[in-house]
């Protein structure tokens, strides 16, 4: 009978992480930020069929970096498990936290228990009454996960984006103002990203029931500082 | 979180992943209305004018010869640019609207894309179809679907049978107890091009007719402020009609129907004093 070779777990674990993390790495970025009237998510995306963010509900939306199949597969069990929620409790029961907790666990699980981790991070964001009671949940491939608040940054890039956000970002911007923040930011000093380079949603505050909104590749231009 | 093999995995579908998930009530096994009483929801209507749809339905539901309540809505938006109304019996009535708008929702969310009105017509055939065991049992639901269909810039009606039929009407479309009488009043004054003032005042007049001689059919009730509601879809989506504007249409309503009675009524008997009737 042949032995399987020894292999420490901690070697098995920093293993697992690499690969999710080079997998992550390859894809491009996603910045999500607080603004007056609402949340904006801005992601680098050249597709305008393959979304990298989406509504969850009402007031919640989902975004997911690294590999689209698996991100997507999270994402629909997400909209199943909140919808499935508000129908048997109510439109109210449904929250940003409770989601996010249900996703770390099967990351937590995937990650331990799988051959292959998710090269995925993604991003749970609720928008509140007011700034103050807006969430961002940043989940990580492993499990991990981060309560944010401002703004958070998903991706390979992550941290120099956010500390570009750092000295850009400020309370209380209008739309027109955290997008430029964001789309600099994604961009780095060196690049510039235009309209069709971009995918963008709104989380609107003041929106009656369901308040997540995509700003079109078409409509996006009025949207942006003319280059 | 619910995770499914790719074998049997609902899809877009969120009625059969609540079916999945055990949240669909099974259906009575014997008749239900034979040992309590159940309430019923009744007369809607739903006509095609210049714009897109209006559509409207009283408020009163009943047990049998009781009134279970006087405020009950049977109007609802579906989605942004569709509506459902309903007759029957209302708590599986009530049901039957919350899983369909959720469908319709769910689906947009899961697919990325919004269902053709045709689709969401055919979705809610399904519903009813569903329901046909408990409408065995006593508790049918018959609701009417309307919507505006962005595709062809036009009003679309949908008119249901008890087996899920689904029929496509081109001017009107009624539902419950009253709603042969409404629909009478509305096939008496419909034509082409009908404004929204036309058409509102055409469907309050036809709930009023409707309640005037059926009784499981509620009037105004101008002492406690309940009107119909009535409700508008056109190119700007589903817009309730103000409670306000219904109750001051109904007043010159009242007018016109005062002014056509104003002879009153002849004395039935020769017994009958002059008190009240000439």
């Amino acid at each position: 009978m042949s032995m399987p070779f020894y292999v420490a777990p901690e070697q098995v674990m920093k293993d697992r992480a690499d690969y999710a993390r080079k997998g992550i790495a390859r894809g491009r970025s996603l910045v999500a930020a607080q603004f007056a009237d609402g949340i904006a998510v801005v992601a680098e995306n050249p597709s305008t069929t393959l979304r990298k963010v989406s509504e969850i509900y009402d007031r919640i939306a989902f975004a997911g970096v690294g590999k689209y199949n698996e991100f997507d597969q999270l994402r629909i069990a997400g909209v199943r498990a909140a919808d499935l929620k508000g129908f048997s409790y109510s439109r109210e029961d449904v929250d940003a936290r409770s989601l996010g907790n249900q996703y770390a666990q099967i990351l937590g699980q995937v990650f331990t228990h799988e051959m292959k981790p998710m090269e995925v991070e993604i991003l749970v964001a609720e928008v509140g009454a007011a700034e103050s009671s807006d969430q961002f949940f940043h989940i990580l491939y492993d499990g991990t996960v981060m309560d944010e608040d401002r703004f958070t940054v998903l991706g390979g890039d992550a941290d120099a984006i956010a500390s570009r956000l750092e000295s850009t970002w400020t309370p209380g911007l209008d739309l027109v103002s955290v997008l430029a923040v964001a789309v600099a930011a994604l961009a780095g000093p060196d690049r510039s990203l235009v309209a069709s380079d971009l995918e963008v949603a709104v989380l609107d505050r003041g929106a009656q029931r369901r308040s997540f909104r995509r700003i079109e590749r078409t409509e996006l231009p009025d949207f942006l500082p003319q280059v | 979180m619910p995770f499914f093999a790719a074998s049997d995995d609902p899809g877009p579908d969120f009625a059969a992943l609540a079916k999945l998930q055990g949240l669909v009530p099974i259906a009575p096994s014997s008749a239900v209305d034979d040992r309590l009483r159940i309430t019923h929801a009744t007369t809607v209507v739903a006509v095609r004018y210049l714009d897109g749809v209006v559509m409207a339905g009283d408020r009163r539901a009943t047990s049998g010869n009781i009134i279970s309540h006087r405020a009950i809505e049977k109007v609802f938006p579906a989605d942004r640019h569709s509506g459902v109304a309903i007759a029957g019996a209302a708590g599986p009535a009530m049901e039957m609207v919350k899983l369909f708008q959720l469908q319709l929702e769910h689906y947009e969310k899961v697919e990325g894309s919004q269902l053709s009105l045709e689709g969401k017509a055919n979705q809610l055939g399904q519903m009813v179809r569903n329901n046909l065991p408990a409408a065995m049992q006593g508790l049918a639901v018959v609701p009417i679907f309307a919507g505006f269909d962005t595709r062809r810039q036009t009003g679309r009606l949908f008119q249901y049978d008890i087996t899920g039929g689904r029929y496509e009407e081109s001017n009107f479309a009624t539902s419950g107890s009253g709603g042969s009488l409404a629909g009478s009043v509305v096939k008496m004054k419909f034509h082409e091009g009908l404004t929204r003032d036309e058409a509102v005042d055409l469907v309050i007049t036809a709930l009023f007719e409707a309640a005037d001689e059926d009784s499981a059919t509620g009037g105004p009730d101008m002492v406690r402020g309940i009107y119909p509601v009535v409700a508008t879809i056109t190119t700007e989506g589903f817009e309730r009609v103000l409670d306000a504007e219904i109750a001051e249409r109904f007043v010159g309503l009242l007018d016109v129907l005062a002014s056509r009675d104003g002879g009153g009524r002849i004395s039935e008997t020769a017994s009958e004093t002059a008190g009240g009737a000439k």
